[in-house]
């Protein structure tokens, strides 16, 4: 049953990734775009997550702390830039 | 006790993938950047949260002991949501992305661009 | 001389911990957690400033869960919102006058908005006097105003003590 539920689940994660690359190619604006992004990473840590459980393998915690972190330094570089038109003053 | 918690588990991936489902139709449906940013701070936030607990049950539940992991990751992303929502906010309100058409106080943005506090209304 | 070699030891514990809860619990990860605690906190003492402390931690648990509990429910709220037509939305923007002072306080007030009933911060005016807020959706500007200030404004004063 538990298998039925995670793919289940994953379909629907994998639905939101295919929204909100909708969202990041038709834009309009480019914080559209930046928050696209943000949104993209978060659900790939989600579907990585559940990739885990299916597998029932714990090695891909590892990668998921690493999107987490290093998608939420991309957001704040790219939103740097945006506001100022450079990142590191 | 194990097809309990197997039951509350997948409840809670269901809720959590619904959740994201529910951030991302936001991201397209909605108007204009503003309320758009509404989307991914919450409904997201919480779905992946609702998911990463699930995980820490389940994985409890197979004896692999309590993985402190997921409670970081979701600890990480909830306080770093907040944050990366107002930098996002700022920048687009910095480029005068504009705003949907029958906002209240949209001229208020000026204030906001110059950190004053607002015109006595 | 202590505090020399510690800067912040509460940080120094909690990674300590951190460390040894993310890898295995063996004498080198014990040594090698010890080290990387203490070198940390020297790079990372300079950048903090002096903050407002948690002066009521049992009223701080309180209010975390209270918090907790309103993003599920703000999250149904703001679903529903997302799901119905877009002609209901009445967006707009609430600038929210602070009595709470402090760096660390606000940054926690602004935090809690961000999360809950489909309001996001937006930014902060320079005398720190005024909160600006984006609404997803706005009924009555004065009862949005005093619901934050009532629920999540008043008890962050009283754990902080300002």
């Amino acid at each position: 049953m538990l298998n039925m539920v995670l793919m289940a689940v994953s379909v629907m994660v994998g639905l939101a990734l295919v929204l909100n690359s909708i969202r990041l190619l038709i834009g309009p604006s480019s914080a559209d775009r930046i928050l696209a992004l943000d949104t993209l990473y978060i659900n790939s840590i989600a579907l990585i997550v559940l990739l885990g459980l299916y597998f029932a393998s714990d090695m891909y915690f590892e990668s998921a702390l690493l999107i987490a972190m290093l998608g939420f330094v991309s957001t704040a570089a790219l939103a740097k830039y945006m506001l100022r038109g450079d990142i590191i003053e | 006790m194990l097809l309990v918690m197997e039951v509350l588990a997948s409840f809670l991936l269901i809720m959590g993938g619904v959740f994201i489902l529910i951030g991302a139709l936001g991201m397209v449906k909605l108007p204009d950047f503003y309320t758009r940013l509404h989307a991914p701070t919450k409904a997201t936030t919480l779905g992946i949260g609702c998911i990463l607990i699930a995980s820490m049950a389940l994985h409890a539940l197979r004896g692999d002991g309590l993985s402190i992991q997921e409670l970081v990751i979701s600890l990480f992303l909830f306080i770093t949501a907040p944050v990366s929502a107002y930098m996002v906010a700022k920048a687009a309100l910095q480029r005068r992305t504009a705003f949907l058409e029958g906002t209240r106080n949209a001229d208020m943005s000026e204030d906001i661009l110059e950190r004053r506090a607002p015109d006595s209304r | 001389m202590l505090k020399r070699l510690f800067p912040m030891p509460l940080h120094t514990g909690i990674l300590l911990v951190v460390w040894l809860l993310l890898n295995s619990f063996t004498v080198g990860h014990l040594v090698l957690g010890f080290i990387l605690a203490t070198i940390i906190p020297w790079l990372a003492a300079p950048l903090s400033d002096p903050h407002a402390r948690v002066k009521k931690p049992l009223k701080g648990a309180r209010y975390l869960l209270m918090v907790l509990w309103d993003i599920v429910v703000s999250n149904f709220e703001v679903a529903g919102r997302i799901l119905r037509s877009n002609r209901h939305l009445r967006p707009g923007l609430v600038a929210l006058p602070l009595d709470l002072q402090g760096q660390f306080p606000l940054a926690v007030l602004a935090s809690t908005i961000s999360l809950t009933p489909g309001t996001v911060s937006v930014d902060i005016s320079e005398d720190m006097q005024w909160l600006y807020i984006h609404a997803l959706h706005v009924d009555d500007e004065q009862r949005l105003i005093d619901r934050i200030k009532t629920r999540y404004e008043a008890p962050l004063r009283e754990i902080f003590a300002c």
